[in-house]
């Protein structure tokens, strides 16, 4: 299957490069650096480039393209997903995922990745195996092999590798046994000119950080579980269980992981949040252009509205932008014509806004079209889809853990035409 | 040693040197960068030292910065002595990093690399699995022919293994040695053959693999196992579910007859299928138009809980499965699962929207109710926006074209230009492929020809131009139109588009006609070469139709174009004067010049690019680069006539020996002391008869879907205790509540101090009990019938022959295995037929009402 990766930073350079079957020379990059000559954009370089012998899938991420050579018909989502497996146990060893870190652990990331892969073939993904094979690098461990001659590098088959629970490691232990779980929604969401919705769904996930000791069973069970209407789970969630009783079900894995993602549809009314009222007009005369928005509240259950963020890519022909904001700070960038307020909370007594003119360029005609706008925004302490964990509860171990469940409403993709 | 001490001395130890000498050697002449090669070897010099040295923390460090070169694609080779030495080192990591260099250059150095291989055949008898398997991986993976024979002996070894993870690796090895040497595809064949028997989920997906990568056509080695796993896919990691579930595919493909088929086809076939009579009954079940074989109704049953996955390749897995093999009424299931993929990375989008628009050309209805998850938004990348543009358009009905026109009005003015072209062409075809809205969107393009940006403008000439050449009677007004914007418009295309349909058209607009030559011929010579090109040609059109009137404006032109600085102009110029002005030289071609300019050219079909995609196989590399890729397995058509089912069918003497309950109720005894508390002796019975049910689903003498009097039967002779399961729904209850309390005595067995060890690791795992066994050989006490739920398993056990036999017979494998097999599949509930209906119904109920809420078309789209 996977033949070879390549890790290519953003300057062009192969810094990593790994093979699992015969080596495959560098040169084959040569293809994928002329596709990304004529993307221009790193975020257009097509994920499947075909060369006279090989196949190159690749995926951008931190700033880095993963390469991989295959030289057969695949799946190309297995090829990509499991790249992006890579990327995402690379920061789970090293906390960040970039350049300089992988050069710095070029041994440990060796050796993940000769673990991960066995002739092409996953071998094991699951990050509590990987660890008990290979520990992640800390300061204190580091020090503690320079004395002791130990290593990082486990000799036991990890338990977890044979076992039916292959994301559980045996024998945890804890003082302190805590459950955390966070319900994040996010209103991915197209708003149009005249405020209406044009489409509006919400993406939810629950993020566990689960440290119990020993081989916990939890359940989950949810006050209105219909409301769910497309559902992902972490493997370890017993499916039977949720189709018959709409109750989660599991053994949880050993630390953070994501429980569930789930998708309530358009067809359920969204509540959207806040609303933005703006006016933008272009002059065909004159060079100057009148900018104001508002931003305000509008279905938010009784919550503040934080975290405020409000971007737009203003048309080319804006040379620049002369506003004042009534709060927070504001930025705009003639070169890439990106304009950025970051207005911070709503305060419903005193909506932000944010006024101004705009030089255009003279001569130049009006832009056809008014930029869109970008919203970022957090709710704490709401679950935009009314969603409600109803209890959890513990089974087949004695002690009493502490629960806590948190809510968080975010923007997803919240766009705003104008 | 530390990391980052390592790279400290990567950096300050001439790193930069060693790259340059590298270079040097593979691309200049060696004698140019004698310097720095010198100065490379001596650092390589030093590093053997390191390697020789006696201590390990020298010699790690030595192999840390050795991987660091390989990593960064220096040579390291000439190392290969020194490092090899350390192929038997007693520290684990030092070990791992000279693996990691054998792999990486045994190839180049063939003779050397033999001085490892006593280690590895030593290793392969290590107690320790993981050394084992290890050992075997590095084997396998340096390529050096002349241990092939080896790496054969040390496959078969390993496929015999107790531990299912080194026979996971014997899968893996498998593969290498048939690319190493093809040669050995008949012995390679027959390891397949018996992994494939093997019940471990660890090994099911690895060892498919080798199949697909070995024996793809050897379909007849998956007859057996193909119910076993259907049943063990849930529990396999997904990485082999994947693989197992694109071979699964073709397989049905090949057995099963299509549930495609149309009512009224079916008649002739029904009377070849009952003449026989002892298919009568079978009979009064087939007056239904198509019965599914209860295989393939296994398989797609079993694979949708796996639309739930986290994993995008095996919902895209699933998602081509129920495409290619389910019923169609069936296959609306995966819509929802795939548009779930849509918030997913940018390159997981990016295939899971080719693949839906594929599927969005054949079955419309299935992506209907997500229309406005493909809404496009400004942030989305270019080949994201183009693709579910390509999308919306295959979804674009009467119904709701109006909605999605006012969409695309946002999109045509799309700062991306690009993108806007994009949605221009995208009007133009659900203009010709919806009639009703034809004129609509005609207007709105013209409309758009007085845009500001080029692009677009011209854009929406081409596609105007393409509109008009269908229905080109009706269009007269808008070919005036046309020929007014002509002043003004200064996009060469768009100008060379206007002046063709004038000319195609010219008869009917015969006054506008002649005035555009005029107008053409006094700015000739400052146009566009394309302009030009059309200037003639609309010249000799008009010279043929209209020579009364045009033919001094023409012969002008063509003076014109026979000085011009382009030699295509002077050249068109030349062969139009041929065949259009008689004279004494022109040859018989110009008789017919009115039928070569005027002919009926046949309009341009504007259809989806993905149009020739659909004989690729849905969620593979072909089918994304519409190119077929090297090992692309070919999809079969559905055969006429299933071929004999019964070729499934496990056999049942061997399977009804297991069955037998030897010295069950003496086993069971110690079992229940633990366990005092009643619910979770109802549990164990209800293990017993769960497992006993799955083992028969296995065997295959349970027919299809409703098993329950053998159920019974088997309950009886094994337990005598089981009253009676009901329905499906209370069995599926009661798994639920077995696993609770499963789970409940797993903790209370840690509790219990009177347990000893193993009994506890076999609870805690409760699956691949070989690996424990390995680990206390010989002492299949009554301890571990305890945890095991199906007793007659203990029966087995004793049975078992010592396990040094290189090639145990294939009984006592079957045997082995199901050891390991069966506290695996117990948690498998088999799915319930009771559920999956009612939920289709369900998820078909959600369809229909979402899409009766979508708006009736309206001719009055707003086109501003």
């Amino acid at each position: 299957m996977i033949h070879s990766l390549f890790l290519i930073n953003s300057s062009g350079d192969i810094f990593l490069e790994k093979h699992w079957k015969s080596v495959v020379s560098r040169s084959v990059c040569d293809y994928f650096f002329e596709a990304q000559e004529r993307a221009t954009e790193a975020e257009n370089v097509p994920p499947v480039i075909p060369t006279p012998h090989h196949y190159l899938l690749s995926v951008y991420r931190h700033k880095i393209f993963f390469v991989a050579v295959i030289q057969t018909e695949v799946p190309p989502l297995f090829v990509i997903e499991f790249l992006h497996r890579v990327v995402d146990t690379f920061q789970d060893y090293f906390g960040v995922c970039s350049e300089p870190v992988i050069k710095d652990n070029v041994v440990v990331v060796y050796e993940v990745l000769e673990e991960m892969l066995d002739n092409g073939f996953p071998l094991a993904t699951e990050s509590n195996i990987l660890k008990e094979l290979i520990k992640p690098p800390t300061i204190l461990r580091t020090v503690v092999n320079t004395i002791t001659g130990s290593t990082n590098v486990g000799d036991q088959l990890p338990t977890g590798q044979l076992s039916v629970v292959p994301w559980r490691r045996t024998g945890v232990k804890y003082t302190n046994n805590e459950a955390y779980f966070d319900v994040v929604e996010e209103i991915d969401a197209i708003i149009d000119k005249s405020g209406s919705t044009v489409t509006a769904e919400i993406q939810g996930v629950i993020d566990a950080c689960v440290k119990l000791t020993g081989m916990p069973d939890l359940t989950l069970s949810f006050m209105n579980p219909r409301l769910l209407d497309d559902v992902s789970f972490h493997p370890c969630v017993r499916f039977k269980r949720w189709e018959s009783e709409r109750i989660l079900s599991f053994i949880p894995p050993d630390g953070s992981f994501r429980l569930l993602s789930y998708h309530v549809s358009a067809q359920n009314l969204v509540a959207i949040p806040v609303y933005v009222k703006h006016s933008i007009s272009f002059r065909d005369s004159s060079s100057l252009g009148r900018f104001e928005i508002t931003v305000g509240p509008k279905q938010t259950m009784g919550k503040t509205i934080e975290g405020v963020i409000v971007t737009s890519q203003m048309p080319k022909g804006v040379l620049n932008m002369s506003l004042t904001p009534s709060q927070g700070t504001h930025t705009f960038d003639p070169v890439t014509k990106m304009l950025s307020w970051d207005v911070g909370k709503i305060n419903p007594q005193k909506l932000p806004s944010l006024k101004g003119t705009m030089s255009l360029q003279v001569g130049a005609s009006k832009p056809d079209e008014n930029p869109t706008i970008n919203l970022q925004f957090k709710i704490q302490q709401l679950a935009i889809s009314g969603l409600k964990v109803n209890r959890l509860d513990m089974y087949g171990e004695k002690y009493k853990p502490f629960k806590g469940i948190k809510y968080m409403t975010k923007a997803g993709k919240f766009q705003v035409r104008t | 040693m530390s990391s980052n001490s390592f790279a400290y001395n990567e950096q300050s130890g001439g790193g930069e040197a060693a790259e340059l000498g590298q270079e040097a050697t593979s691309t200049i002449s060696p004698s140019g960068a004698f310097g720095l090669f010198s100065s490379d070897w001596k650092k390589n010099e030093d590093l053997k030292q390191m390697l020789e040295s006696n201590k390990d923390s020298a010699k790690l460090d030595a192999m840390k910065r050795i991987v660091g070169m390989i990593a960064k694609g220096k040579n390291a080779s000439e190392l290969f002595p020194a490092v090899v030495k350390n192929v038997a080192s007693k520290n684990i990591e030092i070990k791992k990093l000279v693996y990691v260099y054998l792999v990486r250059y045994a190839e180049e150095q063939q003779d050397l690399a033999l001085l490892s291989i006593s280690t590895f055949q030593r290793a392969l008898k290590d107690p320790n699995q993981l050394i084992r398997a290890s050992a075997l991986r590095v084997l396998s993976s340096i390529r050096v022919p002349i241990i092939v024979p080896i790496m054969m002996l040390a496959i078969k070894e390993a496929s015999a293994d107790l531990s299912p993870y080194v026979r996971k690796n014997a899968a893996h090895a498998i593969q290498k040695l048939y690319s190493l040497d093809p040669e050995q595809k008949e012995m390679l064949i027959e390891v397949i053959e018996k992994l494939l028997k093997d019940k471990s989920t660890l090994v099911a997906g690895s060892v498919v693999m080798a199949f697909e990568e070995v024996c793809p056509d050897r379909i007849d080695l998956i007859h057996r196992n193909y119910r076993k796993l259907c049943n063990l896919l849930v529990d396999v990691e997904e990485w082999g579910q994947v693989v197992i579930i694109h071979m699964l595919t073709r397989y049905a493909r090949t057995q099963f007859v299509s549930p495609w088929r149309e009512d009224d086809g079916l008649e002739d076939n029904e009377k070849n299928f009952y003449e026989s009579d002892d298919e009568e009954k079978e009979k009064s079940d087939k007056k239904r138009p198509y019965t599914m074989d209860p295989d393939h109704r296994l398989l797609i049953r079993n694979t949708k809980p796996l639309l739930q996955s986290r994993n995008a390749a095996v919902v895209m897995a699933v998602a081509q499965l129920y495409w290619h093999i389910s019923p169609k009424s069936e296959a609306g299931v995966i819509s929802k699962s795939l548009v779930r993929l849509l918030r997913s990375n940018r390159e997981v989008q990016y295939i899971v929207l080719q693949n839906i628009a594929t599927m969005s050309i054949q079955r419309k209805g299935m992506f209907e109710p997500y229309l406005k998850s493909f809404y496009v938004r400004s942030t989305d990348p270019t080949m994201i926006k183009t693709l579910k543009l390509e999308i919306l358009t295959n979804l674009a009905n009467e119904a709701n074209i109006s909605t999605l026109l006012r969409e695309f009005q946002t999109y045509v003015k799309s700062q991306d230009k690009q993108f806007a072209a994009a949605t221009i062409q995208t009007i133009g075809r659900c203009a010709t492929s919806i009639t009703e809205v034809t004129d609509t969107c005609l207007n709105g393009l013209v409309c758009l020809l007085s845009n500001r940006d080029e692009i677009v403008v011209a854009e929406s000439v081409v596609v105007i131009k393409k509109l008009l050449q269908m229905q080109p009677a009706q269009h007269g007004e808008i070919i005036k139109h046309m020929a007014k914007l002509l002043d003004s418009i200064t996009v060469p295309v768009a100008r060379a588009s206007i002046l063709w349909l004038i000319g195609e058209n010219c008869e009917r607009v015969p006054k506008i006609a002649p005035d555009v030559l005029r107008k053409m011929a006094k700015t000739f010579t400052s146009e566009d070469d394309l302009v030009k090109l059309q200037i003639l040609n609309l010249g000799a059109k008009l010279y043929l139709t209209n020579s009364k009137q045009t033919k001094l404006l023409t012969q002008y032109i063509l003076n014109l174009g026979k000085y011009d600085q382009n030699y295509d102009i002077r050249d068109r110029t030349r062969f139009i004067r041929q065949l259009i002005v008689p004279n004494e030289k022109s040859g018989a071609l110009s008789k017919y010049a009115k039928k070569i300019f005027l002919a009926q050219k046949p309009a341009p079909l504007l259809e989806s690019p993905f149009k020739d995609r659909d004989h690729f196989q849905l969620g593979t590399l072909s089918h994304t680069l519409n190119i077929k890729a090297s090992g692309y397995l070919e999809l079969s058509n559905w055969p006429e006539v299933a071929p004999d089912p019964s070729v499934r069918n496990v056999e049942v003497i061997e399977s009804a020996k297991e069955w037998t309950p030897v010295g069950k109720s003496k086993k069971e005894k110690p079992a229940k002391k633990f366990y005092s508390e009643s619910e979770e002796e109802e549990a164990e019975e209800e293990e017993s008869s769960d497992s006993s049910s799955d083992s028969e689903g296995e065997s295959g003498s349970e027919s299809g879907d409703t098993g329950s009097s053998s159920e019974d039967s088997s309950e009886d002779s094994s337990s005598g205790q089981e009253s009676e399961t009901g329905s499906e729904a209370e069995a599926e209850g009661k798994r639920a509540g077995k696993r609770n309390s499963r789970l409940k005595r797993k903790s209370d067995s840690e509790d219990g101090e009177k347990k000893n060890e193993k009994s506890k690791t076999s609870e805690s795992s409760s699956a691949e009990s070989s690996s424990m066994e390995e680990s206390s050989s010989g002492s299949e006490s009554a301890s571990e019938s305890d945890n095991e739920p199906v007793p007659r398993k203990v029966a087995q056990a004793k049975e078992r022959k010592p396990q040094q036999e290189r090639h145990p017979p294939p009984k006592d494998v079957f045997l082995l295995d199901l050891d390991d097999f069966n506290p695996v599949s117990t948690p498998v509930a088999l799915p319930t037929p009771a559920l999956s209906p009612s939920l289709i119904a369900d998820l078909e109920g959600l369809n229909l009402s979402t899409s009766s809420s979508v708006i009736n078309p309206s001719s009055s789209i707003l086109w501003k």
